[in-house]
């Protein structure tokens, strides 16, 4: 079952690179930044007692921390900066559906 | 009673990879970056909530146990702070929801829902 979970973690990051990739605004662009980080501290917590070392648990908490800092720190620097005016700044994405 | 503890461990960790699935499909597939971050938001925390507790019925050492609760509560407070961040910057930058930009092209009086 633990190998269950990680191969479903794993599939779901490839979907939120997939999202990040062609995100069609920012915004969704740091969201699946988010959504990965999130499941990079589940992947790394499941790995260690896949291998039976839950010393990993340390660095896995360290992630927690990193991955809140940075994701408020890009919100900060496009809330307040000038990119926000980039290449895909709010261009309405699509009209249909 | 060791076996009721290992499948209820299993459960969770099934319960848990659904639900990482299921939001996994939501930020493929929804419409619009709002429900987007709906899909993972609401998924997000429950994941980490499911595997984390199954993790924690496998290994009763207490150190681990420990650290595995510290996770738990750092992602509990970590993971909807930053979808209200996102959410507040979105929104302040201008991008509308989807139903609200429809209205706009339809050039209707559009109501505002906030």
């Amino acid at each position: 079952m633990l190998i269950a979970a990680t191969l479903a973690i794993l599939v779901v990051m490839g979907m939120a690179i997939i999202r990040g990739v062609m995100g069609p605004t920012l915004y969704d662009r740091i969201l699946a930044v988010n959504m990965f980080g999130t499941k990079t501290v589940l992947l790394i917590s499941l790995l260690g007692f896949v291998m039976g070392r839950p010393e990993f648990l340390d660095i896995a908490i360290v992630y927690a921390l990193i991955n809140f800092v940075s994701v408020i720190g890009v919100l900060h620097y496009s809330e307040y900066s000038e990119l926000k005016s980039g290449p895909d700044r709010i261009e309405q994405p699509r009209k249909d559906s | 009673m060791d076996s009721v503890i290992e499948f209820s461990s299993a459960l969770c960790l099934l319960i848990g990879s659904f639900l990482c699935l299921s939001g996994g499909v939501g930020i493929l597939r929804f419409p619009d970056f709002y429900t987007r971050m709906h899909a993972v938001g609401v998924t997000d925390t429950l994941v980490a909530a499911m595997i984390l507790i199954g993790l924690m019925l496998l290994r009763p050492e207490n150190l681990v146990l420990v650290k595995l609760v510290m996770i738990l509560l750092m992602t509990l407070f970590i993971n909807p702070t930053a979808s209200h961040a996102l959410a507040k910057a979105a929104l302040h930058s201008g991008l509308l929801p989807l139903l609200h930009r429809r209205d706009k092209e339809k050039g209707a009086e559009s109501s505002n829902p906030w």
